[in-house]
Formats: C-alpha cells, sequence, structure tokens
C-alpha cells in the first residue's frame, strides 16, 4: 500500500538556514530509501511531529518492551495517534553503549547502519543525554532482531529505567595532555562490574558513573553522575620555563598579569623579574586555568590519582545536586588499585539500594540522611575536604567528641607512620 | 519461545580496536596542543608525533543517509576513524597537516559545519522533544536547528570571550543539563487531570510521593478513585505526569520556555556552578521560536561585549554583579528570580555590598 505523504508546511521551515536539517535527513528516508517499510515509517513519524508542532503536544507514550533475558535498554514508544499515523505507531528506542570516548572506525559504523536499516527506522543519535547510541524508532519484534545482531559483533545495550546507566568519559589520555588517568580502563571496570545492574533495573534510581580525566570535567560528571570520578595529582604541577618565557615573550608581560597570574583562583602564581613563573603549589587547588592558556608551558604533576564525588543530579525531585567529595584522593595505577575503586562503588551501590526510597537518587538519600550517615554506612572516614566549610549550626548532639578526635589522631598517625 | 537467544552480555566495549592508531601508540603521552584554526586542534604527543582534529557540527539525529556521507569523508580524507563529542560533534582525526585542508573542504562541501572548539558556541546539547520523547513540552532538534541557524557564524569562529555551552530540556526533568545559557520548558499551570484513567492507568502513592511540595492527595472524583491537586501549593513542574500520564502537564498556550545563564561544569578557576534564570514566559512557538532566539541572542552580545577574555558567563555576572546584567540586557527584573526553595537565603544579599 503506498500512503500518501503527509504535509509538513511548519517542519518544512526547519529546511531552510545554513545548519544541516534533520527533517531533510528523514525526508530522505522517506523520498529515497530503497526500503518501502523505512519509506512508510518516516513518512508517517514525520506526519506525527508535523501533527505536534501543530498543537504543541507530544503524542508518545511509554510501555514494557525488553530484549529476551534482559529487563531494560529499550525506550518503549507508542502513539497515542496511531490511527492517523500507523506506520510509526511502535516506535521503540534501543539504547546501546558506546566505547568509553566514544571512539568508532567507520567501517564499524556502516556495519551498525546496515543493521539498522534491516530492522529500524534509518535514524540514529550519537550519542544520547545518558551516553548511550540511540537508535530511534523500530517495532518491538525488530528491537529483538537488531539487538540479536549487533550483539553478535560486540555491542550490548545500556541502562533504561531504575538501573545503573550507561557511562560517560571524556576523550582522555588517547588524545589529551591533561589527561590524569586512564579514563577507558576506569570506565570499563566499573561498568563491566556491573552489567546485571544495567540490564535488570532493580535498583531505586538512576545511578550514573562518569570519567573526566582532569578537573576541566569535560564530562560534566560533578553535576550530572552520582559517582563522579576527576583525574588530579598531587605533586607540583610541571612548568617548562622555556615554553613558559617564550609564551610571555611572545603576548608581553601586561597580557600575561591580566590572563594567567591574577586569574588563578588560588593566588599561587607570579610573574618573576626573568619572566620566569613562580608557582606556590602548596596553595593550588588545581583549577586548571594556567595550563588551560598555556598548555604547552604547565602541565599536571607526575603523582596523579583521581578525585571522587558521589550525590550529581538534576531538578526532581529535592532539587539540583553537585556531587560531593567523598574520596579526595586515590591512586589508579595498579589493578588492585581498580578493585578498590570497584568496591567503593558497590558498597555505595548496596548501601543506596539498602536505604533509599523509591524513586530516590544517591544524592537525595544524602541530603536526607546526612553525609556522616552515609560516610558511615559505606565504611569512608571523615575528612576536612569533603566540606566547603565546617557546621555553623550549633544544634548538634556531641557528645562523642573524644572518642571522634581519637579517630583523627590515630588516622593521622597511622598515616604518618605508612608516609614513613 | 524455542529460537529465543541468549544475549551475549558483553556490556561496555573496548574502545583501544577502534582508536586512530597515533592515539594508541601515543595513550597517555601527549605533551600539549595547539588551536591552528577554528575547529581544529593539534596536538603534540611526547614522542614528537602530532595529530590533528577536525570538528564537525551536525543535525545530531542523523539518517542513514547522512551517517554514510560523514563515513565517505572519514575514508576519503580522514583515515577511517571518528569519534563524537559530549554535545554531539563529529571529531576527524587525521596523522598528516596536508590532510586537513581538504578534510574541511569535503565536510562543508556536504552541508557540515567546521568549529565549536575553544572560545566559540559549539553545537547545543539538546534531548528528544516530540521526535521520540513520552513527556516533552516542546521540541528540541527543532529549537536548536533554529538556533544554530542564526548562531552558526559563533560555531565557526572564536568570537567570544571563553567557550559558550548551550543547553534545551523539554521538561523540567532537564536532560539537557546545565548550561552557559539553558532554555527549558517552564509550566505555567496545575496539571489537568483525566478523572476517568488515573485509577487504572496510575500508581497512586508513587504518584503522590514524586510531587516535590506535597500538593498530591488521593481523592474519590465521582466515585471514582483519583488524585486530586491543591492547586496553591502546585509548583507546575510537572513531576507527577511521567508516572501518571492522565495528570496532563504540557498546555499548547501555558506550557513556556525559560532561559538560565550561568551554569558551569568545569572546575577551572572557580568551583562548578548551577544556572540562574533570567527570563520565563517566552512562548513555545514553533517551527522558530524566534522569541527564545532573540533573547539568547541578546545574551550572547551583552557578554560578548562585557566579558574579559576566558570568562565564563556565570564568571562574567559575578563580576559586574546582578543588577548590572539585567541592565546590559534590558531583561525585566521580577519576583520569580528571587528564590524560596530549600537553602533559598543562601541566595539572598546579606551584606551591603551594592553597586551603585
Amino acid at each position: 500500500m503506498a500512503s500518501k505523504i503527509h504535509e509538513t508546511p511548519m517542519l518544512d521551515e526547519l529546511e531552510n538556514g545554513p545548519w544541516p536539517s534533520f527533517v531533510s535527513g528523514i525526508k530522505r528516508l522517506r523520498d529515497d530509501h530503497p526500503d518501502e517499510r523505512i519509506r512508510q515509517v518516516t513518512n508517517s513519524l514525520l506526519g506525527q511531529l508535523e501533527h505536534s508542532y501543530e498543537t504543541r503536544k507530544g503524542y508518545w507514550k511509554g510501555g514494557t518492551v525488553s530484549v529476551f533475558g534482559y529487563g531494560g535498554g529499550i525506550i518503549p514508544r507508542f502513539s497515542e495517534v496511531g490511527d492517523a499515523f500507523p506506520e510509526s505507531k511502535e516506535f521503540h528506542t534501543l539504547r546501546v553503549q558506546p566505547t568509553p570516548g566514544n571512539y568508532y572506525t567507520t567501517d564499524m559504523m556502516r556495519k551498525l547502519a546496515d543493521s539498522w536499516e534491516k530492522h529500524g527506522s534509518g535514524l540514529q543519535t550519537f550519542h544520547g543525554q545518558t551516553g548511550n547510541i540511540m537508535f530511534i524508532g523500530t517495532t518491538t519484534e525488530g528491537t529483538q532482531h537488531f539487538f540479536d545482531e549487533i550483539n553478535e559483533y560486540g555491542w550490548d545495550l545500556g541502562g533504561a529505567g531504575p538501573c545503573v546507566r550507561t557511562g560517560m568519559s571524556c576523550v582522555g589520555s588517547a588524545r589529551c595532555e591533561q589527561s590524569c588517568v586512564n579514563e577507558h580502563a576506569t570506565h570499563l571496570h566499573l561498568l563491566n562490574n556491573f552489567t546485571d545492574d544495567v540490564h535488570r533495573p532493580a535498583l531505586p534510581y538512576k545511578f550514573k558513573f562518569k570519567v573526566s580525566g582532569c578537573p576541566n570535567d569535560c564530562q560534566n560528571a560533578i553535576e550530572r553522575s552520582d559517582f563522579a570520578i576527576i583525574g588530579t595529582w598531587r605533586d607540583h604541577k610541571k612548568v617548562d620555563q622555556d615554553a613558559w618565557k617564550a609564551f610571555v615573550k611572545e603576548k608581553g608581560r601586561q597580557h600575561v598579569i591580566d590572563n594567567v597570574i591574577t586569574r588563578c583562583v588560588s593566588n599561587s602564581l607570579a610573574l618573576a623579574d626573568d619572566d620566569s613563573l613562580i608557582a606556590d603549589d602548596s596553595k593550588c587547588v588545581r583549577s586548571m586555568h594556567c595550563m588551560n592558556v598555556v598548555p604547552k608551558a604547565i602541565s599536571p604533576g607526575d603523582d596523579r590519582g583521581v578525585t571522587i564525588l558521589v550525590g550529581g543530579k538534576r531538578t526532581l525531585k529535592i532539587g539540583d545536586l553537585m556531587g560531593t567529595v567523598v574520596i579526595p584522593f586515590m591512586k589508579l595505577d595498579t589493578e588492585e588499585d581498580y578493585e578498590k575503586i570497584v568496591e567503593l562503588a558497590e558498597e555505595i551501590i548496596d548501601f543506596w539500594a539498602e536505604n533509599g526510597l523509591e524513586h530516590e537518587r544517591c544524592g537525595e538519600m544524602i541530603e536526607r540522611i546526612g553525609l556522616v550517615n552515609f560516610l558511615e554506612g559505606i565504611g569512608v572516614d571523615v575528612d576536612p575536604h569533603m566540606i566547603s566549610h565546617p557546621r555553623q549550626s550549633s544544634y548538634v548532639r556531641m557528645d562523642g567528641w573524644d572518642e571522634e578526635a581519637e579517630k583523627w589522631y590515630q588516622r593521622k598517625q597511622e598515616e604518618k607512620a605508612a608516609a614513613s | 519461545m524455542a529460537e529465543m537467544r541468549e544475549p551475549i552480555e558483553s556490556g561496555c566495549p573496548d574502545g583501544f580496536q577502534y582508536m586512530h592508531p597515533t592515539m594508541r601508540r601515543n595513550f597517555g603521552q601527549w605533551a600539549y596542543h595547539e588551536d591552528p584554526q577554528p575547529g581544529v586542534l593539534l596536538h603534540h604527543a611526547k614522542s614528537g608525533e602530532k595529530l590533528w582534529t577536525v570538528k564537525v557540527g551536525t543535525q545530531r539525529i542523523l539518517d542513514v543517509f547522512s551517517l554514510r556521507t560523514l563515513c565517505d569523508i572519514g575514508d576519503k580524507y580522514a583515515d577511517g576513524y571518528i569519534r563524537f563529542t559530549l554535545r554531539s560533534n563529529i571529531e576527524y582525526v587525521v596523522d598528516d597537516e596536508a590532510k586537513v585542508q581538504p578534510l574541511i573542504e569535503a565536510v562543508e562541501e556536504a552541508g557540515f559545519v567546521v568549529g565549536g572548539t575553544r572560545n566559540s558556541v559549539t553545537s547545543l546539547s539538546h534531548t528528544q522533544g516530540w521526535l521520540h520523547c513520552d513527556i516533552p513540552g516542546t521540541d528540541a532538534s527543532g529549537v536548536v536547528k533554529s538556533m544554530m541557524d542564526e548562531l552558526i557564524g559563533e560555531f565557526k569562529a572564536w568570537n567570544m570571550p571563553n567557550r559558550v555551552h548551550i543547553t534545551t530540556s523539554c521538561c523540567q526533568i532537564n536532560c539537557g543539563g546545565q548550561g552557559d545559557i539553558a532554555i527549558n520548558v517552564q509550566h505555567t499551570k496545575p496539571p489537568k487531570i483525566n478523572h476517568d484513567l488515573v485509577a487504572n492507568v496510575c500508581e497512586r502513592p508513587s504518584v503522590v510521593a514524586r510531587c516535590p511540595v506535597a500538593a498530591i492527595r488521593p481523592a474519590l472524583v465521582d466515585g471514582k478513585p483519583s488524585l486530586e491537586v491543591d492547586e496553591k501549593k502546585c509548583i507546575c513542574c510537572g513531576a507527577c505526569f511521567p508516572p501518571c500520564p492522565p495528570m496532563q502537564i504540557n498546555d499548547a498556550e501555558h506550557s513556556k520556555l525559560a532561559i538560565w545563564i550561568g551554569g558551569n561544569h568545569s572546575n577551572a578557576r572557580g568551583k562548578p556552578t548551577f544556572q540562574k534564570l533570567v527570563a520565563s514566559g517566552i512562548p513555545n512557538n514553533p517551527p522558530r521560536w524566534p522569541e527564545a532566539t532573540a533573547i539568547v541572542k541578546r545574551i550572547l552580545d551583552a557578554y560578548k561585549e562585557g566579558a574579559k577574555d576566558w570568562e565564563r558567563i556565570n564568571e562574567w555576572v559575578e563580576r559586574i554583579g546582578w543588577p548590572r546584567f539585567f541592565e546590559v540586557t534590558g531583561l525585566p527584573f521580577t519576583k520569580y528570580h528571587i528564590d524560596n526553595w530549600r537553602g533559598a537565603r543562601n541566595s539572598l544579599n546579606a551584606s551591603t555590598h551594592i553597586r551603585f
């Protein structure tokens, strides 16, 4: 049955202008694709989308669709106006986990496109906001067939629903001089330890890992993940004084003072009379500005590791939360280090799974029970790096003070013994 | 059921197999980078090897034809390797400077856009909207297409004081996330409830629990178990709509757009910051949303004019002060700008620090 082409006067407006047009792309599928099924599905999709533009309403509803053996990974969509647009009345998305850092060969890209064309609409996004490859638009049956096919050559579904979600990592060590950690290995160790929790949603709500190789946090991990791993260093940053002096010579002292020296948030930089850089690293907070401006001359130190922040999330339900420092620094070099970070993640997820309310993110639970209860629950000691400032309110019962102070002295002694 | 196939739970795939050989060889051994021109990065490895990256903006919702065109370019002009950034830009990498200009020409010839590096306005990060979401107040790809048509010059150039990340979101869940500028749906009326459907469709206690202000309670309406909303308490956030579709929050007229600024994820210079409300009541006006774009451009113009090099939008406003921000942008300051959520008093001025 050759169905009529839906008129799309409003969407047609989005074919004008210099930026690439998704409408033109969908129309190419509608008009030029050799497979009649795809031509009809995309025609129907455009019809429904135009209807949304006219009425300013969405017409998709969720449902329950998954592949055999899993409970999640699919975003089911059934049309509420399927009678008018029947060819796209089932239009599910598969969430597929990309590699850390989103690397592909064009060969693999074509292979995925070929499979998707066989079973789906021919529309995809690299990537959704959680970090998945989104294969947008297929039937319940197509969902299974497409998954079966790409699963055979190395791709697996990501998370959807109350589960461990697909992770995200920055470009990292593969191409960035500021990377302080092997993002790739970190991401794989964490995510692939929780594969069962990715595929079978059984947690209070979503739980996200994101890895950024340095404090620039290109993956928005502190604000957007429950478990943010940020690469950092604890020795002195490295300064190549020759490259620095060349920069000063090129830009002039005034420019350097205005754009680097006085912009250091920790006031730890000075420009010497001979144009060399004086850096007081005891004050440095790793705020990256100097090395962002002069990457050729300034770089992270050699004693590298990660800072871990827990509990970031967006608005619903209680309002935006940033992650909170839970591990100020840990090394991440050896297999034992990776085991340690995986164990920490397990502790946190287990504690939250037991104590979180339904639909309560980890950060919201911490807000409800307090950081100290959370730390005690996961077996992490308090540390002044976890706070902006100590308590301002005197409304607290402190009859355990002496024991707590003793713990601090004890820990300091142990640290000293371990260091010597 | 006999032919059901057991999944291979391989999880997240290893990326090394898809990395450019120069990346693999120099993994963790990069020395520094330069920015030869907008949209192009040049990374120097400690080994002396060099790698050029060309960053390309696309429509994000890609059809297989566009995807194959991008692959053809990758095969013919780059080395067959690509990656994607957080904001859905494609990056081609090549190990030879001579490949850079032909690659850029091929990308532009095919209708894609080179840019988005350093102090530019990079691609808007966006959500699914009417195309695929079950709860959207607006479209996403269309809003982004409309805005990028107007901001394309800023994507291709280095005119901004520092990088600008713009995001859009179609509901208050805000999948688009924090941005230097965020354009988000803001509902202005409580949900309209279809009492005939609530009992069958919604798990009522969990809907009650979702409400951030405890405005929802179980009720019998016309003899049927349903839910009712205390409209005086309701903040119109729409949190009840996903678990209970009969509580329709989207409204063609009253679902508006709001603009927020100063969300900054980076720890560069200051600590990460949340975005703040600057404008609301903007009509949700498809297909091109001109009112929202006009305000975004007004904010960008003021930022470009007033900020120092390296200041992100939040840093610029912090330096000049919020009264001055409303003055230079001409946006109205209203009672809605004053927060009243938990912790709101921390956002009030408890000092005599006042700029006259």
